[in-house]
């Protein structure tokens, strides 16, 4: 009865984080005089309001998603990836490279051609760091930021000179952004909304990494290493090489989102100088997003709704009740913290649940004391 | 006499300290029952016993650590009550674990100030703090420097740390666990002048170890615990080591499996010379060679720390052999990977079974395909038949009698004994042609004790060449064909199963290589 009631708490833990977060925006929109509930109810209307409304959400949701899965992969490999804002930008390079290249090759062929770039960029940016740590014991946390920084300027370079468009390099202006990609190579999209093939490719991949975790010999491997590399190498695994995979997987699909954002939304890629112009964050929320659905790719799916929602219902908060811009930007960070606090908390009980469960077992009287104690 | 009360160190001593009739009882162990202990100013009281005979927790209570459900704690005749080390460090009591707890980055002056008040409020007082230290140095003899880093000592100078730490918060009683554990032969001799030192000073010290030698050596009175129970107290000028190592393992060998009549078969695995490291860099192994034959159990016996867990892990691919050869079956496989001797039939049951044989997030169906989880019917085409691996832990678990609610159970949900017979499960199933087994009974109950050991036994009459590795000396007596004593990385000596008695056993762990007759008398 007390574990089942542990384990909905454990559940519901995100949804009561994010209220909180809400709760504490609530005072924050009071102090700005502007009515909550007036600014909330914009922001459901803004995120889910129309069936447009509803298309933009689930168009911020897929980079979410997809980095989400790369998390999944790493944090159950028991890797921390903080580079997924890099591996984005290095994927999309690569596969806008690919679609203004191979401009004579059927569509459904570049498009392919060109995610397949994406996912390999990211994987190479991502096993970087993985090699770095495993063999030389880089902390993975610095050199996933670092590579950040590198792919940031890595795009800057390209956009404003080998890869600029053509068009803008004859202008004195010279905006730093490639040409537009060819009409055929752009993914499909629903009717007059944004929302495209990517989205549904996101949910796809997201089934297979579910089973790829629990339902493959390389799954089980990354989970071994992860949960115990003394045990992992006790049972023949290569911790160094599994540890290098995991991060390189999760960098995979960072770089898919990349591609997936340059194909299915803006069609060509175009630099203000950072990374965030770029990805829009979803390199970092889609850690939030997945640490949201409990490292579970499934879970991780309406967890990335979520935070699509909050992104796109913000803006027509924004715009609704004339909050300032860095008010929306501050709900996000609540959001977030919120959420990654909630996580260690739940993380702890756990812990201590653990702890609790061996006295217990034997003696019916032990647990009862030791709980109630505050 | 109130002027000879007071220590060097300013401390008033503590002349007499008395535990009556301890008791404490942990689910399903009783860790101490009704012990009795003294410790006088002026002397060493030493306090023997195995792994797991209730030393730590007597001590533990002392420090405040746990509460005794039965028992009292009298200083200088009064009662006092001990719940936390706070109250001990008042009560003038000082511990000095056996993992030292200082601060790697933090200087010597600022690990001793860590965690008192500040003479000068919110603002750190490290001048003073180093000034005391240096007093405290002189009188004892203790030469540090306050402004060194913890991570520029040695381990000895660590230790001496430690006690100025004890000394600084007003220790007059020193509880030492396994204090030389961890130190090199000229770092006990150095530790023992300090010790003698203090303890002409006027201070109390019980001293915990399991090196009979050294006991012998420093202290004026030993208690030895066996199971929780108080064996007896006598005055060390009155005990040799031969007493000492009889009254530790002492019973007669109570558990006694039926091993059969086996032949010995072909030797199976060979060590020649191999030495290896420990995780700290220091030598591990210093050559140890040995031969195992099918159908033999070669009990591997030592004091802990002597290089059992590096024998286990080179012979087993999970640590580096630095020299020498491994052998298995008459090929060599020195450094080959773990799952290359998998392969090869090499079984391993390790020490600590939640750490390196167990996955305890993992299911038990999961734990059970451990090292096979690649290989088919368990996985095919790098997909894992979930079938497959709960057909075959259905199997396992029905066969070597598995306590759990289902297969999808995580390990970490079950008893200490049922994990344990998990990982026999999968060590054994596959029909082993070497089974390594490290300390493969501990921390298990009397019921789980008996059903490992026929497991090793019956792995024996099936032909299979095994090393058991045990501190359990009764163990290695009831298992073993032949005993090697391990001591400080090498074999003492080979001893025969029936020449080999408790107290011959004893004086090799305590590594004391002639004969009974030559030993010095004490």
């Amino acid at each position: 009865m007390r574990s089942r009631l542990n384990s909905l708490i454990d559940a519901l833990m995100p949804v009561l984080a994010t209220l909180a977060a809400l709760a504490v925006g609530a005072v924050m929109l009071l102090v700005l005089e502007v009515n909550p509930i007036q600014a909330y109810a914009a922001l459901w209307d803004g995120a889910f309001g129309s069936s447009n409304a509803m298309a933009e959400t689930l168009v911020k949701a897929t980079p979410l998603l997809l980095v989400a899965l790369g998390i999944c992969i790493a944090f159950r490999g028991d890797v921390t990836n903080i580079g997924g804002e890099g591996q984005m930008i290095i994927g999309a390079l690569l596969a806008t490279w690919v679609g203004l290249t191979f401009t004579s090759l059927p569509g459904w062929v570049v498009v392919s051609l060109a995610l397949l770039a994406g996912f390999l960029g990211g994987a190479v940016w991502g096993g970087i760091p993985g090699f770095l740590k495993a063999y030389f014991n880089v902390n993975e946390i610095l050199s996933t930021v670092m590579m950040n920084a590198i792919a940031v300027q890595l795009m800057n370079f390209l956009l404003r000179g080998p890869m600029i468009d053509p068009a803008q390099a004859q202008l004195a202006s010279k905006i730093p952004q490639t040409a537009r990609l060819l009409e055929i190579f752009r993914l499909p999209r629903v009717g007059t909304t944004r929302l495209h093939l990517g989205a549904l490719l996101a949910v796809g991949l997201a089934i297979l990494v579910y089973i790829l975790l629990w339902r493959t010999t390389l799954g089980y491997r990354i989970r071994a290493v992860g949960q115990n590399p003394h045990a992992a190498r006790y049972a023949g695994i290569n911790v160094k090489r599994y540890m290098v995979l995991a991060l390189l997987l999760s960098g995979a699909f960072a770089g898919l989102a990349g591609a997936v954002q340059v194909f299915g939304v803006n069609y060509r890629m175009i630099t203000d100088g950072s990374a965030s112009g770029f990805t829009g964050s979803a390199g970092f929320n889609g850690i939030v997003a997945a640490l949201f659905g409990q490292l579970h790719p499934l879970w991780s799916i309406p967890a990335s709704i979520l935070f699509g929602a909050l992104l796109v219902g913000a803006n027509k908060m924004q715009r609704v009740v004339q909050v300032p811009s860095a008010l929306v930007i501050a709900l996000n960070g609540l959001v977030v913290v919120f959420v990654v606090s909630s996580e260690i908390w739940r993380r702890r009980r756990q812990k201590r649940r653990l702890a609790d469960e061996p006295a217990s077992k034997p003696g019916p009287d032990a647990s009862a004391p030791a709980k109630v104690t505050p | 006499m109130t002027e000879s009360r007071i220590l060097p160190s300013g401390q008033t001593r503590i002349d007499s300290l008395e535990m009556r009739g301890i008791t404490k009882r942990f689910p399903g162990v009783l860790a101490n029952s009704k012990v009795d202990f003294d410790v006088k100013a002026g002397e060493v009281h030493a306090l023997l016993g195995e792994n797991g005979a209730g030393k730590s927790t007597l001590m533990k209570i002392l420090y405040g650590l746990y509460h005794p459900d039965e028992g009292e704690v009298l200083i200088d005749g009064k009662p006092v009550s001990i719940d936390s080390p706070n109250d001990s460090i008042k009560l003038g009591i000082g511990m000095i674990h056996q993992h030292f707890m200082l601060v790697q980055t933090l200087t010597v002056a600022e690990n001793v100030a860590l965690g008192l008040p500040s003479s000068r409020g919110p603002l750190t007082d490290l001048d003073r703090v180093s000034k005391r230290i240096l007093e405290l140095a002189d009188i004892y003899g203790l030469k540090i420097d306050p402004s060194a880093y913890i991570w520029q000592l040695s381990v000895g100078q660590q230790q001496r740390v430690e006690i100025i730490k004890a000394l600084y918060r007003g220790a007059a009683l020193l509880i030492l666990d396994e204090p030389t554990a961890v130190l090199t032969p000229q770092e006990v001799k150095e530790f023992f002048i300090i010790m003698n030192q203090m303890v002409r000073d006027g201070h109390a010290i019980i001293f915990i170890s399991h090196k009979l030698h050294e006991v012998v050596e420093i202290s004026h009175r030993v208690s030895v615990l066996r199971d929780g129970h108080l064996m007896g107290t006598r005055p060390t000028s009155e005990i040799t080591k031969q007493d000492l190592a009889n009254w530790m393992v002492g019973r007669e060998v109570g558990f006694a499996p039926d091993r059969g009549v086996v032949e010995r078969g072909e030797v199976r695995l060979e060590l020649e010379n191999v030495t290896c490291g420990t995780d700290r860099g220091t030598p591990g192994l210093r050559g140890v060679s040995l031969e195992i034959a099918g159908g033999e159990i070669l009990g591997v016996a030592g004091v802990s720390g002597n290089g059992q867990r590096e024998l286990a892990e080179t012979i087993t691919g999970l640590r580096k052999v630095t020299g020498g050869k491994v052998l298995l079956e008459g090929q060599d496989v020195t450094n080959l990977p773990p799952a290359e001797l998998t392969e090869r039939n090499l079984s391993y049951i390790p020490e600590e079974r939640m750490k390196d044989g167990m996955i305890k997030d993992f299911s038990v169906a999961e734990n059970m395909v451990l090292r096979e989880h690649q290989k088919t019917p368990y996985s095919r085409y790098g997909f894992l038949d979930l079938g497959a691996i709960a057909r075959h832990s259905d199997a396992l678990i029905a066969k070597f009698h598995v306590k759990t609610p289902s297969r999808e159970t995580h390990a970490k949900n079950l008893s200490g004994g049922n994990i344990q017979k998990i990982v026999i499960a999968r060590e054994l199933f596959r029909n082993p042609r070497v089974l390594i087994a490290a300390q493969p009974t501990r921390g298990l109950d009397i019921g789980a004790t008996e059903y490992v050991r026929q497991q090793i036994i019956e792995q024996r009459k099936a032909g299979v060449a095994v090393m058991l590795i045990s501190e359990d000396l009764d163990e290695i007596l009831a298992l073993s064909d032949r005993i090697a004593v391990l001591y400080e990385g090498r074999v003492m000596d080979i001893v025969p199963r029936d020449q080999a008695t408790p107290e011959k056993l004893g004086l090799l762990m305590a590594g004391v290589a002639q004969d009974l007759s030559c030993e010095p008398a004490k």
